[in-house]
């Protein structure tokens, strides 16, 4: 799958504006970004059910900006799920074969087979309406697959499904993808399912693409300070905050739980930065507690601790202490200029 | 905070409430609607006495047996192929103008196309219908544009069929035709396009990204979930067309259509008996209709 200098403009608006890309075969690659960042443009141009303004698609090697959404070896997971509400589940799942002409007794074998995939072997014969939210979704990934798409694609899939079911849904996702060994294309606003799940990934910024890179390399060396911000949380810091710290006015970004809080009076260890500052908010999170340390050097950090030994009481009272914060000088990212690209 | 004591009143009363909001329908509903309706089917079951010419209140099968004759049914028979005719046609004309205002226009095309849908409706029945005897007269507009064309032939012949023609289009059943289908179009495009708003881009697209080609798409995705729309358009088309007593009256040939039997048995003749039977020809044609449709899922994608 191949993007070179695709575009797709609605009326002034560039909803992709000259993205390049190569997902290969047999990968899950996600797109990330907030919402109106092009990356499910990038999907439907794909799917076929939008053409590039510009540049040019390759799907499996061919050319397929001209190729209408039934000749591609493709298929797609909607956001909605967009399952036929007339027709039953096995109907749903049947549907690509039945429009393919593969005969009956090969149909029904192979969407039992599917329904037993997604593990729903049993409501074959109810309407969608009556399945939850959860079940919808692995109907929708069946009727997808069962047309055995060298690529399927994802639109959110998991958007509408609560925290529990969608941390359950992303390990069976990727154990299928697995499984199967095809090509996911997934997109998702969502850093965390992006990080768990894919391969690589895109991350979108204004319909082009910040960063390409393996999950580690995008969380650890995020190549602009959108990308440092939108994937984790990170403290950006530049100017005179990062030259009073660093000893440099270039920006480089510290993700929170690298800082340590150590008590204003220690030493801070060889080849550390240290900021000492005021603590003026305290987050309870359960498993982990935020700060936000009111640095001397004149920014605001970040920092995230588990609660290994504390609790909530004792979090809630670091409220207003003075306090050290250091980290190796190691972990601190360079960032390029805004939008450079890759 | 200030005191709303009517407010107050009838939030700690539900009960009352609901009654004062539904009270007025459905005593409109059930005393006007209702009661006239059970006082029709009862009236049915009377007869009128031809020797002395009045109504005797005695429960009797004696009218629908009139009914029965040969006359009456195919008074019956005509209006049942009329409507069903009409309806069928509006449907086909609708569906792609209801297609093209729920998926394709823009805003402004859409509210442009349900003005120009609706605008007809503000104009008097009448004035529409006599307009197409004006226009299917002889010597009218259409015939010009045939003479110009130098088919005069083949309307000729389509007016030499016996049943459909006459001696001229706006005396035929053609002419009927025309007219019923132009004044309820708009009964019919209005719930289609409804029904095909309500269908989600993504079940079609979803379609398409499972293999179909549009006409299977249309097939077996957008014709079967827009069901629920055309089947409460052609309830419109067909219960109109089955009570009109104008457009027959205006541009038939002379043969009766049950609006006009209707009218003439309580009228002239006095017969309001046979008037009631012939009313609920319709009645029951129409249940059977709904039950059809229901039967053959026209309703299950609600």
């Amino acid at each position: 799958m191949k993007f070179q200098g695709v575009s797709r403009r609605f009326g002034e608006v560039r909803a992709v504006d000259d993205v390049s890309l190569e997902i290969r075969d047999g990968e899950f690659f996600s797109m990330l970004g907030p919402s109106g960042s092009g990356k499910t443009t990038c999907l439907r141009l794909i799917a076929g059910f939008d053409r590039p303004t510009s540049g040019r698609i390759e799907l499996h090697g061919r050319p397929a900006d001209r190729l209408p959404p039934y000749e591609r070896d493709v298929n797609t997971v909607f956001q909605d799920y967009a399952l036929f509400p007339h027709m039953s589940v096995a109907d749903n799942v049947a549907y690509g074969l039945r429009i393919g002409r593969v005969p009956g007794p090969e149909r029904i074998r192979r969407v039992a087979e599917m329904l037993d995939l997604v593990r729903l072997p049993d409501v074959g014969a109810r309407r969608p309406a009556q399945l939850s939210g959860g079940q919808r979704q692995r109907v929708a990934l069946a009727r997808a697959l069962v047309n055995r798409p060298r690529v399927l694609l994802l639109d959110e899939p998991l958007g509408a499904l609560d925290l529990k079911l969608r941390q359950q849904m992303q390990i069976e996702l990727k154990g299928i993808q697995e499984r199967l060994g095809i090509t996911f294309v997934y997109v998702t606003h969502d850093q965390e399912e992006a990080l768990a799940m894919s391969d690589r990934l895109a991350v979108f910024r204004q319909g082009r693409i910040d960063q390409v890179g393996t999950p580690a390399e995008v969380y650890e060396s995020p190549a602009t300070p959108f990308v440092a911000d939108f994937v984790g949380i990170s403290n950006i810091l530049e100017g005179a905050a990062a030259r009073a710290i660093a000893g440099d006015p270039s920006p480089f970004s510290i993700r929170p739980e690298k800082i340590r809080i150590l008590d204003p009076r220690e030493t801070p260890p060889e080849d550390s930065c240290f900021a000492p500052g005021t603590i003026r908010e305290v987050v309870y999170l359960g498993s982990q507690t935020r700060y936000l340390v009111e640095a001397e050097a004149g920014t605001t950090l970040t920092v995230v601790e588990q609660n290994r030994e504390a609790v909530a009481i004792d979090a809630q009272a670091a409220r207003g202490r003075r306090v050290l914060l250091a980290w190796p000088r190691a972990r601190n990212r360079p960032l390029g200029r805004q939008g450079s690209g890759e | 905070m200030r005191r709303r004591p009517v407010a107050a009143f009838f939030f700690l009363r539900p009960r009352l409430t609901l009654a004062l909001l539904l009270g007025p329908p459905l005593l409109w509903l059930g005393v006007a609607y209702l009661g006239s309706l059970a006082a029709l089917v009862v009236q049915s079951f009377f007869h009128l006495d031809d020797y002395t010419g009045r109504v005797m209140r005695r429960l009797t099968l004696a009218t629908y047996g009139e009914l029965l004759s040969r006359a009456n049914l195919d008074i019956v028979v005509r209006t049942v192929t009329m409507a069903a005719a009409v309806t069928v046609a509006t449907a086909c004309l609708a569906f792609p103008l209801a297609l093209y205002m729920a998926r394709y226009a823009s805003a402004r095309g859409k509210a442009f196309l349900t003005v120009a849908v609706l605008l007809p409706l503000w104009s008097s029945y009448l004035v529409r219908v006599y307009a197409w005897k004006l226009i299917l007269a002889k010597e009218g507009v259409v015939s010009w544009f045939v003479e110009q064309a130098h088919l005069t032939w083949l309307l000729d012949r389509l007016l030499a069929v016996p049943g459909l023609g006459g001696p001229s289009l706006s005396v035929s059943s053609i002419g009927t035709f025309l007219a019923f289908v132009y004044v309820w179009l708009p009964y019919m495009i209005l719930p289609v396009q409804a029904a095909l708003e309500r269908v989600p881009p993504s079940l079609v697209e979803a379609s398409a990204d499972l293999g179909a080609r549009p006409l299977q798409t249309f097939r077996r995705v957008t014709l079967p979930l827009s069901l629920p729309g055309v089947a409460a358009g052609s309830i419109f088309t067909f219960s109109l067309t089955l009570g009109d007593f104008i457009i027959p009256g205006a541009l038939g040939n002379s043969s009766l259509f049950i609006g006009q039997a209707v009218l003439a048995h309580q009228g002239t003749a006095g017969n309001i008996p046979l008037a009631a039977a012939f009313t609920v020809v319709p009645m029951l044609i129409m249940a059977v209709y709904l039950i059809a449709a229901k039967r053959c899922g026209a309703f299950d994608a609600l």
